[in-house]
């Protein structure tokens, strides 16, 4: 192969003149974490929600529940980040859009990439949640019922406590793919780290450099929350449970 | 809300959409799935051969396939495919390889690692009597797999395989970063041409939900009447 490896390149200060390109790329990682981690705060909220109604005995409350993830998931990533990006700040009102388009650059294309990744991701833990709720012996619920519980705190007190604890495997995986998945908002300009390393290897063109690098760091991140995330799942394994082991995630 | 949108725009430009994006986007779906699910069910049986090598091989590349974004995988592919070109056919320069060329070589192996997890899955759902009988009956490996545990193990697996490839036409939307023309990126072109921003997008959304939707509940169908009764 007739290329020119040049591994001192991380060393070498980028055009922006924030540093030497190492640093700029972490920077990236730091921008990745930070709209993952905002995005699995709503995917998680909204998911609970919507997972519980959609076991509920109220048919039209199901059907709600199954059309709101139907949307979310029958449209790719990429076209619902232009939507919360381009078409959501035309359709709010005036004042309220404006306010949206001139946010000063990082935060303009966050706030949109952090909606459009938490709504995304919210329909795939409603359907573990739902899984996790179905999955328990009916005898559980009837039980509460039983006691005299109402809906509400069946939910509260024997169902969810439960059926959190089966599901925490299931969303490791999902959460790694909210890493992943971040990646797509370098389309509507936010610098996170495939975005700079894209613009690493524009500025410098040290194509696979730039690549290598962020892949690396993209396999230590996973390394690290794979880690996390067991030790966390040791903790709150159901005792007398065989864990359920992660499913292959869609990406 | 819609006081101000412009249908004609969508008059105007739909033939070109489904024409050139649509076709493109296709396309690359279908040979994607068929060299993914080839590529795939290879890795899966080097996953559970007992070679050492060749599973620790397979395992290593799957894991590296689904650690990594796709948009990532996709950039790699888009700089490295004609430098590959180039060290096979002995070139002294990079290749020149076309965008469609190099988003079907991406998402072919992209997705070879996830239908591999798939496919040994299904693999591994074929009961082990079987492939003892095929030895018995005489048949070496390559026959006892394409004969008798391959097809058992494709009927188990294939509504699963046609939801993984639901997520591929979806996916295939990604190769906007690399300025292909498909689907999403003829109506980018549309849009950024005459300022239609919201009326082709929302489109565009309407259109994948429609096909996805639809796929998703012919694989549902399909589902409830392929099971096998045990």
């Amino acid at each position: 192969m007739n290329y020119n490896w040049e591994w001192g390149i991380y060393l070498a200060a980028e055009p922006g003149g924030t540093g030497i390109y190492i640093k700029y790329l972490v920077i990236g990682l730091g921008w990745t974490l930070a709209t993952a981690l905002a995005a699995w705060v709503i995917a998680l909220a909204i998911g609970l929600v919507v997972g519980t109604l959609r076991t509920t005995p109220h048919k039209w409350v199901v059907r709600l529940g199954n059309a709101y993830v139907e949307v979310f998931r029958n449209v790719p990533l990429i076209v619902q980040m232009f939507l919360w990006f381009f078409v959501v700040p035309e359709l709010l009102p005036k004042a309220l859009g404006d306010w949206v388009k001139q946010m000063a650059p990082p935060w303009g294309s966050y706030l949109p990439a952090v909606m459009c990744l938490g709504l995304y991701t919210s329909v795939r833990v409603a359907e573990q949640v739902k899984a996790g709720i179905g999955s328990l012996p009916r005898g559980q619920g009837m039980a509460g019922t039983a006691l005299g519980l109402t809906l509400g705190q069946n939910y509260r007190f024997v169902q969810l406590p439960q059926a959190l604890r089966i599901v925490l495997p299931p969303l490791t995986s999902e959460f790694m793919n909210v890493i992943k998945n971040s990646s797509v908002a370098l389309t509507i300009g936010l610098l996170e780290l495939t975005g700079r390393a894209r613009a690493m290897q524009e500025f410098s063109f040290k194509v696979f450099e730039a690549f290598a690098a962020a892949t690396v760091i993209y396999l230590l991140t996973n390394l690290v929350v794979v880690f996390a995330m067991r030790a966390l799942e040791k903790k709150v394994q159901v005792p007398g449970l065989i864990s359920a082991s992660p499913t292959a995630g869609a990406h | 809300m819609f006081a101000g949108y412009d249908f004609d725009v969508i008059q105007r430009s739909w033939v070109y959409l489904f024409r050139d994006g649509m076709t493109f986007t296709l396309t690359l779906t279908a040979l994607a799935m068929v060299g993914g699910i080839f590529f795939g069910t290879l890795l899966a049986m080097m996953r559970l051969s007992r070679f050492s090598i060749l599973s620790y091989a397979a395992g290593g590349y799957v894991n590296l396939m689904r650690s990594l974004p796709l948009v990532l995988v996709i950039f790699w592919f888009f700089f490295l495919v004609p430098y590959i070109g180039a060290w096979l056919i002995g070139a002294k320069d990079p290749v020149k390889v076309g965008s469609f060329m190099s988003c079907l070589i991406t998402f072919t192996m992209f997705e070879a690692a996830y239908y591999c997890e798939i496919m040994r899955a299904g693999i591994q759902s074929v009961a082990r009597g079987q492939v003892w009988a095929g030895y018995a009956l005489g048949l070496n490996y390559w026959l006892t797999m394409g004969k008798i545990v391959l097809p058992q193990a494709f009927r188990n697996m294939l509504p699963v395989l046609l939801t993984q490839t639901v997520i591929l036409f979806q996916d295939t939307s990604l190769v906007y970063v690399i300025s292909a023309t498909d689907f999403l990126g003829a109506a980018a072109k549309v849009a950024n041409r005459d300022y239609r921003l919201v009326e082709m997008y929302t489109f565009v959304a309407a259109v994948y939900f429609i096909i996805s939707f639809s796929l998703s509940l012919l694989v549902k169908q399909l589902q409830s009447r392929i099971a096998i009764i045990r």
